[in-house]
């Protein structure tokens, strides 16, 4: 049994070092989901890294594309890729960009980068598999910010329409945009309403308790014939104290100092578990 | 054309349990078959077109083949970002029909005008664009649309367009321009609703004494470059004619052929709206000539053109 509490610090540490050693990507974003990912590639979703294209899989869209470097790391943790594949991450010639692409790299779904797609892809998807008796489920990761696109709601709007209980969105509510907290920038509150008002069950959770993330996600659908949604409040750049909390860390890197201190302190993390 | 798509999709629909006919709240009894006999393949997105693309990319993911349908502003400009990733960047097979191409919506005004799908559509890579000249032709290209894996956008015009019974010896093909008329003074190749009025221009100009071929380019992307260099060397002179800007359509895809590729001199010219909105109401056939794009009015530019006379 993989000890998932110490998979996210190293899920952590190697978030950092794809992004470091690539010279660009963003880890803040990815920090906040790395508990999300883990909850849902190893006690969630039914999959098999041995055949990707398993016709029945459930389906994971990372709509917030920018948070890549958590799904290669959990990929290749899930053995899904090789982990020496997480160095190609950004070196030129390579498959496994900023940004994730369909077709090119095994276990991811649909290309993401542009926010607001996910959620209507998944709805594709998930009407598909009503259509055709799957009993695959679709489970769409969103960002806060991305909740800003008006295309999400289009799509929210739509899910419940079609009374698609195979289709469970998370949103990663780590409350802060690329240049401030999102309540002052475009707030979201009160954003439990506004999913419910579009029709959605609702859940809320502590997005970095691994076990409260996956006892929610596994008690879906919340309700018959109603999309399912979990608001996952998270700290962007968790597990780092300075870039917690801090808008600057959206799309910055550490200068050796700061990596210094992120190695320090996540190391510390993962003594104090054993 | 818009009837003629519509049985298309349906008898494919029929043959072929992948297709699925995604639609964005317009044409309320069109769909009628289509929701009785596959009810469960026929997706209403409401007015909300971003989404549909997207739930399209979804379906196609899931091995369908899903049409997605609306006014053809609506449905290639809104929601242009979600066409570029979700379907062409994945290559994903997602059939793209837009009905009210040029003015066909006259009256309803700019905002349902298309007059730059084309160039918008053509500049994304791997979709095709198709322009089908009459409702024979839409048949046609719909049922093309299925056979091809792929992207693709097909601009239809409304209602009422005149058949073009001079091609229906010929088996419709993606990618192959038709001659439909020979002739050796100058070339008028034309897409669209624009295909019958060449005609009209070559006939009416050939009782001056200028003889002209016409081209049906159906399909802009790819284009096809052998009848356009064909037709260079034979007549020396090209115009191109559509119901839309003169900006990256039919004429740009032509221009860009001949300018890289023929080793002829060849006389040139572009006829389209002219970097402009529609800026007064009116009916498709007085704003066409308002434009100067009705046959009289091209008749005299293409015939001044080859006499060496200032065109406009």
């Amino acid at each position: 049994m993989v000890d998932l509490k110490k998979l996210a610090y190293r899920m952590r540490r190697q978030i950092i070092d794809m992004a470091v050693s690539a010279g660009g990507g963003h880890i803040a974003p990815a920090l906040s989901a790395v508990e999300i990912l883990i909850s849902l590639y190893f006690r969630v979703l039914r999959i098999n890294p041995e055949d990707p294209q398993w016709p029945e899989r459930d389906r994971f869209i990372l709509s917030k594309g920018h948070g890549c470097c958590a799904l290669y790391a959990v990929l290749a943790e899930r053995g899904f890729l090789h982990r020496d594949a997480l160095k190609t991450f950004c070196q030129d010639g390579h498959a496994m960009g900023g940004h994730p692409e369909y077709g090119k790299i095994p276990g991811v779904e649909t290309s993401t980068g542009s926010l607001g797609h996910g959620l209507s892809i998944a709805i594709g998807i998930s009407l598909a598999a009503k259509n055709d008796g799957n009993t695959c489920r679709s489970f769409v990761l969103l960002g806060d910010g991305e909740c800003n696109e008006g295309s999400v709601w289009e799509a929210a709007m739509s899910a419940s329409q079609f009374q698609l209980d195979n289709l469970v969105a998370i949103v990663d509510y780590n409350k802060l945009l690329a240049t401030g907290f999102i309540k002052d920038v475009m707030a979201l509150e009160p954003f439990a309403m506004k999913w419910k008002s579009f029709g959605w069950e609702v859940r809320e959770v502590n997005g970095h308790d691994i076990n409260e993330v996956s006892r929610t996600l596994n008690e879906v659908p919340f309700a018959e014939k109603r999309p399912s949604v979990v608001i996952a409040h998270t700290v962007k750049g968790k597990g780092v104290s300075y870039m917690e909390n801090n808008p600057v860390w959206h799309y910055r890197l550490p200068n050796k100092e700061e990596l210094l201190q992120a190695y320090k302190e996540l190391n510390e993390g993962l003594q104090s578990l054993t | 054309m818009r009837n003629a798509f519509i049985k298309a999709v349906y008898e494919q629909a029929g043959k072929d349990n992948r297709v699925y006919m995604l639609n964005a709240d317009i044409g309320v009894f069109v769909f009628d078959d289509f929701k009785r006999d596959f009810p469960k393949r026929y997706i209403n997105l409401g007015v909300a077109e971003a989404n549909m693309i997207g739930v399209a990319a979804g379906l196609v993911l899931s091995g369908k083949v899903p049409f997605v349908y609306t006014i053809a502003p609506f449905v290639t400009m809104r929601c242009l970002e979600q066409i570029r990733v979700d379907v062409c960047l994945q290559n994903l097979n997602v059939k793209i029909v837009g009905v009210g191409a040029g003015l066909a919506y006259g009256v309803l005004g700019p905002t349902h005008h298309a007059i730059e799908d084309i160039a918008i559509m053509r500049a994304l890579p791997n979709i095709t664009v198709i322009s089908p000249g009459d409702p024979w032709e839409a048949y046609e290209a719909t049922k093309a649309s299925v056979r091809h894996e792929g992207p693709v956008y097909i601009r239809l015009a409304k209602s009422g367009e005149p058949s073009l019974v001079e091609h229906r010896h010929n088996a419709f093909q993606i990618g192959k321009g038709v001659t439909l008329r020979e002739g050796k003074d100058a070339t008028l190749i034309a897409t669209g609703c624009m295909v019958k009025n060449a005609l009209c221009v070559a006939q009416k100009l050939f009782c001056e004494g200028i003889n002209l071929r016409v081209i049906n380019m159906h399909t802009i992307k790819p284009i096809d470059h052998d009848i356009i260099l064909e037709s260079a060397r034979d007549t020396g002179a090209i115009f191109t004619m559509e119901e839309h800007s003169v900006i990256g359509g039919l004429g740009s895809a032509v221009a860009e052929v001949l300018a890289e590729e023929s080793t002829e001199k060849v006389q040139f010219l572009r006829i389209g709206f002219k970097d402009t909105f529609c800026e007064v109401v009116g009916s498709r056939e007085y704003l066409l000539a308002k434009h100067g794009l009705d046959v009289p009015s091209v008749s005299k530019m293409v015939a001044n053109s080859l006499r060496g006379s200032p065109v406009q």
